[in-house]
């Protein structure tokens, strides 16, 4: 087994058995459980709502290089530049470039996963460029020196009073400050930020391609200060973002806003479409796109694994997971967590090292139930599984016991015959682990089938 | 009414009891039981694993197995979603297409062969005490099997019926998933539990197997007073 899969299994051992953690997640993910519906109310048709969605990614995915193109062509037409990056590498080399050329000292930061996965703020920091996270929740872990527990509610494992505490330690608070006060002095703090920042970065939800923009979807304003205020902006964006028009939007927003967190539509939507014009009043002065590969272009070339682009990361897969609920967003080791992480972070890394998170899901099937996209996640889990064994990464005795068991399931005969082969490979298979928490295994002197066979005198 | 029987391969090793009495309850409602005697399994525990090219020769003997006419009925509703929804992915564009989009037709979970077919919901079953309703995972999202289960036992004489908390959430089992990740299967069915305990039951009833075995070995080491029971053990009881 890797050191990452002992690493994971370390790690969740640890927060299974954490009653603590159990509850606050609970609490959190029940919060999100209670408004859901509420902003489901909204559609009429969710299913028709979500297949159409569903529709529109899968047509976008299978045209992506002229998606692409096409919002290249738009997007410098007004003057943005579009920059391409195959991997997390190329991708903060652009970004350090341009700080540079701009002398940037300070940078205001909007919530991106993107920028976790090629791991932004650490990279400028060993540049001494100050990467300042400006979303409450990010900033927050960015003081606790810890990477987003969840994609789209950053700090969900922490309490409000561990938040005050954590405040208390870095900014010298009051210890009982409440969330309101908290919340004043983390936006003061930040206010000036933007002051300082030369340059800013944000995500991106969607890329538009016939009108050659960004969609950027917040619920707190600090994302349009970040790529309003400095005179620099830079988005960072996965490939897989596009949407074919900007009216996709009056589907996808709703979508994203009620799968995220039960909302009718998220309080801020800016579609960002290039720099300062001429005529005007603000904006930046520079507007640069990069659009990252690094791995989903190998997520795209199976046909299969394919529909996992068609995220748009709203979360819901995550807080519908026991599994998640359990473990946490930390004990995955990876940017990505959850049922989608699981799915697509064996793809963007490495399969070999990053498999193990394929079998760790009773594939209950819930992640799937809830998607908005439809993803089939549990089955892509089975698809990965499957990869693991055609690319030979799983171990020899694991092999040899499937061919066994297939050697025995196909003949009656030999499952009757003998040591009984069918109950050793399950013994094998089971019970060593089995018992420690659940009692030893009771075995019946006989199978069905043999009594069966001689009640009827067979 | 002829019936095949299919019992999944751990049910035949580990519950036999349960298998005759489900074969009980169907005979009394009138069906004919026959039982294949050369069955073995439906090939899940390979897919699941992997092992695409394993299950799908195990599956093959499968179809070969439960080939005719009949309805086939089995105890599970994990073998019956996985058969019912993967086999058509696992012969794909192959020539046995029809024969195991038919298939799919013609089985059913227990229950659901009970109140959609039969269009039974009362079989005549007493058991004194008070119950709550597990829905394996494999029920509720494969076969989609939701009020089926709970009117047959709400008609179960002495027995009354409670809700639990999250009773959609998955118990942990999840095959080798038990025992790969055994911390986290056992947080899940910790959760359970309690979950069944807090309703005040004296027994937690279901469709599978799989996520008995796992409950009630949880149960025994804990020793809780809490007793896991097949929805056939239940509904062959008292008559
Ligand atoms: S996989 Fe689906 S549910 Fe999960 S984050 Fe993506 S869109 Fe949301």
């Amino acid at each position: 087994m890797s050191q990452t899969a002992d690493k994971f299994i370390a790690k969740s051992t640890i927060k299974a058995a954490d009653l603590d953690h159990r509850r606050t997640i609970n609490f959190n993910i029940g919060k999100y459980n209670a408004k859901v519906p509420e902003g489901k109310q909204q559609f009429t048709q969710l299913l028709t709502a979500r297949e159409r969605a569903k529709n529109v990614k899968w047509r976008a995915l299978e045209t992506l290089d002229q998606q692409l193109e096409e919002f290249e062509l738009q997007f410098t037409r007004r003057g943005g530049k579009v920059i391409w990056a195959e991997n997390a590498k190329q991708a903060c080399d652009e970004i350090l470039k341009i700080c540079e050329a701009r002398n940037c000292k300070t940078l205001v930061k909007s919530k991106s996963m993107v920028t976790e996965e090629i791991h932004l703020n650490e990279f400028l920091g060993k540049h001494n460029i100050e990467s300042v996270e400006t979303d409450l929740g990010e900033y927050i872990q960015q003081l606790d020196d810890e990477p987003p527990y969840h994609i789209v509610t950053p700090a969900m494992h922490k309490s409000k009073e561990d938040v005050a505490k954590l405040f208390a330690e870095k900014l010298g608070t009051d210890p009982k400050a409440t969330p309101e006060q908290l919340t004043l002095t983390a936006r003061k703090i930040l206010r000036e930020k933007y002051v300082q920042a030369e340059v800013g970065v944000t995500g991106a939800n969607f890329i538009l391609a016939d009108v050659g923009g960004v969609a950027v979807t917040e619920n707190e304003g600090n994302a349009r200060l970040s790529c309003a205020f400095p005179k620099t902006h830079i988005v960072i964006v996965g490939i897989e973002k596009v949407l074919p028009s900007i009216n996709d939007l009056g589907l996808f927003w709703p979508l994203l806003a009620t799968f995220g967190t039960g909302q009718n539509v998220t309080v801020y939507n800016s579609i960002i479409l290039g720099p300062k014009q001429p005529g005007e009043k603000d904006g930046p002065e520079e507007m640069i796109v990069i659009l990252l590969d690094n791995g989903r272009t190998n997520v795209l070339k199976n046909p299969k694994t394919r529909e996992s682009l068609y995220c748009i990361r709203c979360g819901a897969c995550l807080n519908a997971c026991p599994v998640y609920k359990n473990i946490g967003g930390h004990s995955y080791g990876t940017t990505y967590s959850g049922p989608i992480g699981k799915v697509i972070t064996p793809h963007l890394k490495d399969l070999g090292e990053y498999k193990h998170l394929s079998y760790a899901s009773s594939l209950c099937g819930n992640c799937t139930e809830v998607c908005p996209m439809r993803i089939s996640l549990h089955e892509l889990l089975l698809e990965n599984r499957y990869e693991a064994v055609e690319d030979g990464f799983v171990s020899f005795g694991e092999r040899m016991a499937w061919k066994v068991w297939k050697k025995v399931s196909m003949s009656r005969k030999l499952m009757n015959t003998g040591s009984s082969k069918m109950r050793s490979w399950m013994i094998n298979t089971f019970v060593k682990d089995w018992t420690r928490h659940r009692g030893p295994m009771q075995f019946p002197e006989k199978s069905f089938n043999q009594l069966w066979r001689e009640r009827n005198g067979q | 009414m002829n019936v095949q029987l299919f019992i999944p391969c751990f049910v035949d090793q580990l519950y036999p009891q349960t298998a005759f009495n489900m074969v009980k309850v169907l005979e009394k409602l009138g069906c004919t039981v026959h039982y294949n005697a050369n069955q073995t399994c439906c090939g899940q525990p390979a897919f699941n694993a992997g092992f695409q090219h394993e299950c799908k020769d195990v599956a093959t003997k499968f179809l070969k197995d439960f080939s005719g006419s009949d309805f086939i009925v089995a105890p599970s509703a994990s073998c019956t979603g996985f058969v019912r929804n993967y086999y058509g992915k696992i012969f794909d564009n192959s020539s046995v297409h029809n024969e195991v989009k038919d298939m799919g037709k013609r089985l059913y979970e227990f229950s659901e062969f009970l109140t959609d077919v039969l269009k039974v919901d009362n079989v005549g079953a007493k058991l004194e005490g008070k119950a709550t309703y597990h829905d394996s995972c494999a029920g509720l999202r494969e076969c989609k099997i939701k009020e089926g289960p709970r009117k047959l036992l709400n008609n179960v004489q002495g027995l009354e019926l409670v809700e639990m908390n999250d009773v959609e959430t998955c118990c942990g089992f999840g095959g080798t998933f038990a025992v790969k990740f055994e911390p986290i299967s056992v947080a899940m069915a910790d959760q359970k539990v309690n979950n069944a305990l807090a309703t005040g039951a004296q027994y937690m009833i279901s469709t599978d197997l799989s996520c008995l075995m796992h409950l009630e070995g949880y149960i025994k080491q804990k020793g809780h007073n809490l007793r896991t029971l097949h929805l056939a053990d239940v509904l062959a009881n008292g008559w």
